[in-house]
């Protein structure tokens, strides 16, 4: 049986997509079978993330309505092949997706694959509400800065009373703790909430620290997973994050900041 | 006796089944003979009878009944009629006096009881079988609806308690509890606490870190921005004295 992982924070614009793609990436680069789903219908950005966005034919919305099949809109990621993208649609809304559908749709996946990761749009409406609906584990992305940490316990409140497993009763959801966009110097002079402020209101289980890092946007522009970047701060702390979920037990990094050596101090790092 | 049932709407309904309590005199009997139990009724009655007369009555056996001796219901039924009192129930009884009682057309109820006249007088299947004849114990008085919570309340729940609200973890900003009662909270309130939501003055509000949005006790209520800086992150107790929120520390 599958394991269907939320991607979500309530906030736009924390790491969403770029996380997922990761984590997908990740799991799928350990030998997982995997699919990653972009529910951001209208806003589509996941393929560009993943660098397949040239190769998008059929979408999410299309295999929703029976006009694609499943396997003709998935796409077979070139770097990996235990790895999926099903693309959100550009032309549609939210709207297009129907409980009934998506629940489809994840249903067929779950057959297939080991982990489908969903990747919520922002927000707290019909696109958010569906990412997690299905969800067995939930990674809520969050920016140490007080808007996104105040609407990343108000999708906590969603995921613990309007998830499937809340309405059947059954186990709660998984929730974990993503820190993304870390900047411990920032941390230090006051700037930003620190690891322990954040964790004193979520109060959730810490699955990673991702520093901010100029590889990010890199990774980005260029369609490359940032956990592919194995030199980068950032491709590093995801990977820690992905065995941390696969049970490894990894001490947290990138929480302090970094003593430059002699050499750093005179060249400057990354 | 009473039963929940409702009769469905006929057209016009001629009747219907209420369920309703309402208060009878009980006459406990604690001898089984008879005689005694006559004479000294006789004598209870002559010291009033206007207030005697043609009371309903229902009869408690559950203390008479011995391991040699046991009162014969249908005699005391007919003692108590000449006496100008209406038997409605018969309580505590056993197996062949609720059969006699049954008889004369009068309901009985048995109780369960832990009291050896009764337990030692039979066998355990046969009371067993009385439980099962019995009529429906009265209903239980409603329990105060308290609600105790173990997990964070999260921005933008709302948790409404009848009774005492008991959170063991914290409040996040954005969050509202309530309660008729007391709120508790081991935790940090960060959001919105009303105690006494139904007008009770006499609620309290108890919290380990006060960092509230806005505390309210019967409709009283103040904002952070009111709150005294003296108590914030400090355990305190809110309370109302004379139409005023008093926020103490612990």
């Amino acid at each position: 049986m599958a394991r269907i992982i939320v991607v979500t924070s309530g906030k736009g614009g924390v790491g969403k997509t770029t996380t997922s793609a990761a984590i997908a990436m990740g799991l799928a680069k350990k030998g997982h079978k995997t699919a990653v789903i972009d529910f951001d219908v209208g806003l589509r950005n996941l393929d560009l993330i993943m660098g397949c966005e040239r190769r998008v034919v059929y979408d999410f919305v299309n295999v929703i309505n029976g006009e694609a099949t499943l396997r003709q809109a998935l796409i077979k990621d070139k770097r990996c092949s235990q790895l999926y993208i099903l693309p959100a649609s550009q032309t549609r809304d939210k709207d297009a997706l129907t409980q009934e559908g998506v629940g489809k749709v994840l249903e067929e996946l779950s057959k297939e694959f080991k982990y489908i990761i969903c990747d919520s749009p922002a927000g707290i409406e019909r696109g958010a509400n569906l990412a997690m609906y299905f969800a067995d584990d939930a990674f809520v992305v969050t920016n140490p800065e007080v808007s996104s940490v105040r609407d990343s316990d108000r999708m906590l409140g969603i995921l613990a009373s309007k998830s499937r497993r809340a309405e059947e009763g059954k186990e709660a959801i998984n929730e974990y703790l993503l820190l993304t966009r870390y900047a411990p110097k920032r941390v230090k002079l006051g700037e930003m909430l620190s690891v322990e402020d954040v964790q004193d209101i979520l109060s959730l289980h810490l699955l990673g620290v991702i520093p901010e890092s100029e590889s990010v946007l890199n990774a980005s522009n260029s369609g490359t997973p940032v956990i592919l970047d194995e030199e980068s701060n950032a491709g590093q702390a995801y990977l820690d994050v992905v065995a941390r979920y696969l049970g490894e037990d990894k001490p947290h990094r990138f929480i302090e900041e970094e003593k430059k050596g002699i050499f750093g101090k005179l060249f400057g790092g990354k | 006796m009473s039963t929940d049932a409702t009769i469905p709407n006929f057209e016009k309904s001629a009747l219907e089944f209420k369920s309703t309590s309402f208060s009878v005199p009980v006459l406990v009997i604690f001898s089984a003979e008879l005689k005694q139990v006559e004479l000294q009724l006789k004598e209870k009655i002559s010291k009033a009878p206007d207030f005697f007369k043609n009371s309903p009555i229902l009869i408690d056996l559950q203390f008479c009944n011995t391991s040699e001796n046991e009162i014969d219901t249908a005699q005391l039924i007919h003692c108590l009629q000449d006496n100008a009192l209406f038997p409605v129930g018969v309580s505590g009884g056993n197996d062949k006096q609720n059969a006699q009682a049954i008889d004369l057309h009068i309901p009985t109820r048995t109780i369960r009881t832990t009291s050896s006249a009764i337990s030692t007088h039979k066998p355990a299947v046969e009371e067993k079988s009385i439980e099962e004849e019995a009529t429906p114990a009265e209903p239980t008085p409603p329990s105060v609806e308290n609600k105790l919570i173990s997990h964070p309340i999260r921005s933008g729940q709302r948790i409404y308690a009848k009774g005492d609200l008991i959170i063991l973890s914290h409040v996040s900003a954005g969050a509202e509890v309530m309660a008729e009662g007391n709120i508790h909270i081991y935790g940090a309130l960060r959001g919105r606490a009303l105690a006494g939501v139904q007008g009770n003055t006499e609620s309290r509000i108890f919290c380990s870190d006060l960092q509230a949005e806005l505390v309210s006790i019967a409709g009283n209520y103040q904002v952070s921005e009111d709150l005294d800086k003296a108590e914030h992150c400090q355990p305190t107790q809110i309370y109302l004295q004379e139409q005023t929120l008093i926020i103490k520390k612990l």
